[in-house]
């Protein structure tokens, strides 16, 4: 139905989007540990040396585990596998609370005590009002 | 067959009529749909439990986004139809829809960064799916100069057509970025398949929008088509 050209040039197409996308799964790939924004706890945990670099963790704050004094914060990451202590002092942004995301920036002072330079809140997928959300708390 | 497919494409008078007067129907349709969503966005959805008012910011920012995929997918689904059939009238259609897609990037990188100071505590971040719209952003930027940089007509053709295709992989990594890898990023909220995680009283202006982003595209690129059908026929010449 078509052309001899036409096909050679679908051809090419098909030939030219594979080596491509090849290609960049391969840079991806490789890349991996940078692409990715923040390590989990167990992620650290299972590092095989620590780490001088500066690097993010990200997981739940824990429960009750928020320990606020003059100078600094503490607060333990987990996700619900491991956990790690932080110890923080600076601003925190508005959404940092218990049970909910955080990534914290900083050092690896030992597997389970990390010093963050700055901390941001990571939001979920959810968006309710707040009466819906204490439907959802009541049950 | 082509011959006849072609006559129709070409009829210029006709469809410079046509989209004369939709044009203003759209623009009408437009303003009143904008008014009813940003009523919905502003004053009667509720805010978050969490965010507070931050959450408005997402009725601009999650359209927006949307849109600037949507059209990018388009253009590169068209150059591709354009290097295969060699099909001219194709690439009027994407270089005119090309600069309302840049605009909705521009927009929701814009957006996310004023939403994430309040929320996240920062401007920026460079996670794996801010850094890819970044990206598309660019590739949009790379397909509008090269309309303006390259004179000869054969060559802008085969230079846009391979930006848009080779910017066509980056599409679903921007999509995908939030699952594939730990972003600072939220993974996306209104799902086909999964549980969609926003409540029904922000997915109604949220939609709003949506269609009057997509009227405003519409609207833009029938003026930016029109501008390069003249264009084409005040030349008198080549049909491109």
């Amino acid at each position: 139905m078509y052309g001899r050209k036409v096909k050679l040039r679908v051809l090419f197409l098909i030939v030219l989007f594979s080596s491509i996308i090849l290609t960049i799964f391969l840079i991806l790939k490789s890349l991996e540990e940078n692409v990715v924004y923040f390590l989990s706890p167990t992620e650290v945990k299972n590092l095989n040396e620590l780490t001088q670099d500066k690097i993010r963790i990200g997981g739940m704050v824990k429960k009750n585990s928020i320990n606020i004094s003059s100078e600094k914060i503490n607060f333990v990451i987990t996700d619900f596998k491991n956990e790690i202590n932080v110890v923080y002092s600076g601003l925190i942004p508005n959404l940092f609370q218990e049970n909910k995301g955080v990534v914290a920036e900083g050092f690896l002072e030992d597997k389970n005590y990390f010093k963050a330079e700055k901390i941001l809140a990571k939001h979920d997928e959810n968006y309710m009002p707040p009466k819906i959300k204490e439907k959802l708390g009541e049950k | 067959m082509y011959k006849i497919t072609e006559m129709k494409f070409f009829n210029q008078n006709k469809i410079l009529n046509l989209s004369f007067r939709s044009q203003k129907i759209i623009l009408i349709f437009f303003l009143l749909i904008l008014s009813i969503g940003l009523f919905e966005a502003l004053v009667l959805s509720p805010e978050d439990y969490l965010q507070g008012d931050a959450v408005r910011i997402m009725y601009v920012h999650v359209p927006a986004a949307w849109m600037s995929l949507g059209i990018f997918s388009f253009i590169a689904f068209l150059s591709v139809l354009v290097f295969i059939f060699k099909n001219k009238n194709f690439i009027l259609i994407a270089k005119s829809i090309a600069p309302s897609g840049f605009i909705f990037n521009i927009i929701a990188l814009v957006t996310g960064s004023i939403w994430g100071r309040p929320t996240w505590g920062t401007w920026w971040a460079w996670d794996a799916r801010i850094t890819s719209m970044l990206i598309l952003a660019l590739f949009y930027l790379m397909y509008l100069m090269a309309w303006r940089i390259f004179e000869n007509k054969n060559y802008v053709l085969k230079v846009t057509s391979f930006i848009a295709i080779f910017g066509s992989i980056n599409v679903p990594i921007v999509k995908f970025s939030v699952d594939w890898w730990s972003t600072l990023h939220q993974p996306s909220s209104v799902n086909l398949i999964s549980k969609t995680t926003i409540h029904s009283s922000m997915l109604i202006p949220l939609s709003i929008m949506t269609a009057a982003f997509v009227l405003f595209s519409l609207l833009i690129f029938l003026m930016k088509y029109n501008t390069e059908l003249i264009k084409i026929k005040n030349k008198g010449l080549d049909r491109l």
